[in-house]
């Protein structure tokens, strides 16, 4: 496994390892507090006590950006597994059917794509209510249809190999075969996707907590501090920087991951063929 | 072996329809078949020739229950078949042609070959069955623990082989079993068909577009263009064909004949590709050098041209 | 005279252990007006001649050895000096037309670009003389067809218009490359009369690839057979019929189910080797039934057995009592 070939997934899993290490190391230590206001000490520059500074309440920016990336990679999770649980269902199913089935399944998917996701996200929080949860499940109603298409065009591919034929021969059914035969075959592009999804899923849940949709005080959010930074931006930009780099490298992690995965997977499936 | 037909399809018909190029356009429709009779009597060898577009793995598939026709009825074993392949309960089975697609890449050899028995439930007994097959095709018990990427093309079609052979189906079905692998493999692969087609007293249908191959292991071929089957009879009748297509078919297969396409005296007119798609008279009228007038207007009957050698031709050869 | 002459081309490709050698030292020619094939299965080499003769080996690969062409070494030329060679003097057809036709441009536009590219002709004359050329290969319709796309076309057609496309600039050598695998048997009979023909109008000389020993013996004068990068017997097609000297050709013709009913088919056990798992010694040492000791330390010398036959084999003597043709019916 040579580092050159392999830079994107070692690039992209460093980036998303620190993330992730960082919001598991936050269950259980942080360097200050990041709920505790303290008025005194608020906009402080980096010191030892504070590694990166404290924000307008005095609360610890290093540790809010670790319990932050928690919010986002938890909003993340959830809302990708209900795209790709809901979605590869759907696609799946669809493309066992084929016929009417599959093409109401599959316009419906369309409809619901066309929507922008953001947009929708924004409108089915402000009619939930505001919340994490409410986040999640509107993000990851938008993922469904996601993985609804991908994994239905990749299944119906399958479909027609004879592999699949002989397996009807032998008497499975449609559900047997999609389970045991598709489904391991598509694996690895709906892993490539779900990473891309994944970080598509920190953007979204960082704009709702700007909005103040999402996530709600005190939890810490990367958007909910990046707005709180707009009023200070030119007493202390690096209350702005900070959610903001976080944000970006954690995206750019998971879209390196996703490129890493599938340059990995692609030629292997390539050669498996 | 029992005389009685084991295979029946009568006046089969499928279509294909493309998808619409218009939002409220006709679909074109393609005439997979066209009011096809076939029968097989047990324990015979039968072979299908024909080239792309013929319709002979639409017939294939028909056989086992992969597909349903739209017309016409085939029956197997005695029972109808609509596009279940359940019906079966796995005495028909089928070899593919492409021995790199017909295999899950994803799945081991074991499971494979012992994916006809899944409704066993005994574990141990669906391996011993596997293990079996794999030696009845020449290859170990030690194979099957392994992937289909770590065998060869022709390793692989031996796979094939052994989970179709692992039910003891009463039918085994060819759709072009050698034409993938390559040609010092190629004999390997139709010995073992040949051995096993004997030894299990299968009856077996040949998909082929070689004639060398059909042949080589059938006893009777029905010679398929555009759907329809054209001529019938045995096997020997390659060497002698009666219809115009039969002829332009085995003229043109590649003989190990020194110079005979180099220093030929006369060559055969350049005949156009495009076929007419007219629904009435005869499918290969526009290619035909024997077409008459006749030709345009009704579809020759496959009828008897010698004993048991039926031709669909208004003007044989 | 030969137009185009190979000694001891040798073709690596990159892979993942290092360079692989796809192609191990061989020797052909072939003269104006002559049909020469190569009879090879896959992984014997013999894209990777064709490709290495036009310059077209995938990124990575080395050739080494000597191929000249008309007196200039192929293999020294410069990128500029192969592309004013390749489609005006050498031309080569795939076998896959829906591949190697670009499924986005018109058939005639494809056809005119080398008219235009090597001959500099005006967009009307390259235009009418395409036509010409596809009138020539036998393209029904050909004033409509300038204006279609490939996947407008049927198999047989695009091979034909791969064909034209080829011969446009009036190349002195044709590479087909498998150019009727992937056809039906009939449109193949029709494109390899084809061929022939133009090889007699126009004395060109043609190198006609196949994996098909009856293609190759029906349509060439002399031919080479490779195997596993090597090749192993070379001369001329009435000879490797009526007295292969190889063992491999003789197991390659006593494999070949022929019309002759009854007859077993005496199959060569194992597999074709692949790029990168050559052995050392003779590439046929693991499946030929008369292999020494000798056989799999030392590569075979090539031998003279006739005027312009050849054969690389350390048992030439014994391999002559090899069954060439089935055997007695069961």
């Amino acid at each position: 496994m040579s580092f050159r070939r392999h830079a994107n997934l070692a690039l992209g899993g460093a980036l998303v390892g620190m993330v992730v290490a960082a919001a598991l190391l936050s269950l259980f230590w942080t360097p200050g507090s990041a709920t505790a206001i303290a008025i005194g000490q608020k906009l402080q520059p980096p010191s030892p006590a504070h590694w990166l500074g404290t924000d307008h309440f005095g609360r610890d920016e290093a540790s809010m950006l670790m319990v932050g990336a928690r919010s986002s990679i938890a909003v993340g999770i959830v809302a990708v597994a209900i795209g790709l649980g809901l979605g590869v269902a759907v696609g799946l199913y669809a493309a066992a059917r084929r016929g009417w089935t599959e093409e109401v399944l599959m316009r419906g998917s369309d409809v619901l794509f066309a929507f922008p996701a953001i947009l929708g996200a924004v409108m089915m929080t402000a009619i939930l209510g505001p919340g994490a949860v409410n986040a999640i499940v509107a993000i990851g109603l938008y993922n469904v249809p996601v993985f609804a298409r991908l994994s239905r065009a990749a299944a119906a591919q399958l479909w027609q190999r004879d592999f699949v034929r002989a397996a009807r021969l032998a008497g499975k059914g449609a559900v047997r075969i999609s389970l045991g035969h598709v489904l391991p075959n598509i694996a690895a592009i709906l892993i490539v996707q779900a990473t891309i999804a994944f970080a598509t899923a920190i953007l979204a849940e960082a704009a709702l907590s700007y909005l103040g949709l999402g996530t709600q005080p005190p939890q810490p959010s990367w958007g909910r501090m990046l707005n709180e930074a707009q009023t200070y931006l030119y007493q202390a930009p690096a209350l702005a920087i900070f959610p903001g780099a976080a944000i970006a490298l954690a995206v750019l992690g998971l879209n390196l991951l996703g490129d890493g995965l599938r340059d990995l997977l692609d030629p292997r499936l390539a050669r498996l063929r | 072996m029992s005389p009685a037909p084991v295979i029946e399809a009568h006046a089969v018909s499928k279509r294909y329809r493309l998808p619409r190029q218009k939002l409220f356009g006709s679909r074109t429709e393609i005439r997979a078949l066209d009011t096809v009779d076939l029968t097989v009597a047990g324990g015979v060898s039968y072979g299908i020739v024909g080239e792309s577009g013929s319709g002979k793995s639409t017939l294939a598939r028909l056989i086992v229950g992969l597909e349903r026709a739209d017309a016409g009825s085939v029956e197997v074993l005695g029972r109808r078949l609509a596009g279940d392949p359940r019906a079966l309960d796995g005495a028909a089975q089928m070899v593919f042609q492409d021995p790199y697609g017909s295999l899950d890449p994803r799945a081991r050899v074991a499971a494979i070959v012992g994916e006809p028995l899944w409704r066993l439930p005994d574990r141990e007994e669906r391996r011993r069955r596997a293990a079996a097959a794999m030696a009845a095709v020449g290859l170990g018990a030690a194979e099957l623990d392994k992937y289909p990427h770590e065998f060869s093309g022709g390793q692989r079609q031996r796979i094939a082989i052994a989970r179709a052979l692992v039910t003891d189906p009463q039918i085994l079905v060819a759709d072009e079993p050698v034409s993938a692998l390559d040609v010092s493999i190629r004999a390997q692969v139709l010995n073992l068909l040949r051995d096993l087609g004997m030894a299990r007293r299968l009856t077996s249908v040949v998909i082929s577009h070689d004639l060398a191959v059909i042949l080589y292991l059938c006893g009777r071929v029905a010679v398929m263009h555009r759907g329809r089957i054209v001529e019938e009879g045995p096997a020997a009748l390659l060497d002698r064909p009666v219809h115009p297509y039969t002829i332009a078919l085995r003229d043109a297969v590649p003989r190990l004949e020194p110079g005979r396409r180099r220093h030929r005296t006369e060559r055969a007119a350049a005949a156009p590709e495009e076929l007419l798609n007219g629904k009435a008279g005869c499918a290969y009228r526009a290619r035909c050098p024997r077409a008459v007038p006749r030709c345009a207007v009704e579809r020759p009957p496959l009828t008897e041209h010698a004993p048991d050698h039926r031709a669909a031709c208004h003007n044989p050869g | 005279m030969a137009l185009l002459d190979i000694a001891g081309l040798s073709v690596t490709l990159p892979s993942a252990a290092g360079p692989a050698a796809a192609l191990r030292g061989i020797d052909l020619s072939v003269a104006a007006g002559e049909c020469l094939g190569i009879v090879g299965e896959s992984g014997s080499g013999k894209t990777m001649t064709a490709l290495a003769v036009m310059g077209l080996l995938p990124e990575g690969a080395h050739a080494a050895g000597r191929a000249v062409f008309d007196g200039a070494d192929l293999l020294t030329l410069d990128d500029a000096a192969l592309c004013r060679l390749r489609g005006r003097r050498i031309a080569m057809v795939f076998q896959e037309p829906m591949t190697a036709l670009n499924p986005l441009q018109r058939i005639g536009d494809q056809v005119a670009e080398p008219l235009r590219q090597h001959r500099g002709l005006g967009r009307r004359a390259a235009r009418e003389e395409a036509l010409a050329l596809l009138e020539r290969v036998g393209i029904p319709e050909p004033r409509a067809r300038l204006g279609s796309y490939p996947h407008q076309l049927s198999g047989g057609q695009r091979q034909r218009a791969m064909i034209a496309a080829a011969l446009a600039c009036g190349p002195n050598l044709l590479i087909a490359d498998e150019p009727t695998t992937a056809l039906d048997v009939t449109v193949q009979s029709q494109i390899l009369d084809l061929l022939v023909e133009l090889v007699e109008e126009r004395g060109m000389a043609l190198i006609l690839i196949s994996h098909d020993l009856a293609v190759i013996a029906e349509t060439c004068d002399r031919a080479v057979v490779l195997y596993g990068g090597l090749a192993v017997e070379s001369g001329p097609v009435a000879t490797l019929l009526c007295r292969p000297a190889h063992p491999y050709t003789r197991a390659l013709l006593a494999a070949l189910p022929q019309p002759a009913a009854g007859a077993r088919l005496s199959p060569t056990a194992g597999s074709v080797p692949q790029i990168g798992g050559f052995p050392a010694g003779c590439p046929f040492a693991d499946r030929c039934p008369i292999a020494e000791e000798r056989c799999w330390r030392e590569r075979p010398p090539r031998s003279e057995i006739d005027a312009q036959h050849e054969a690389a084999c350390h048992r030439l003597d014994a391999a002559r009592t090899l069954p060439a043709r089935p055997g007695p019916a069961r």
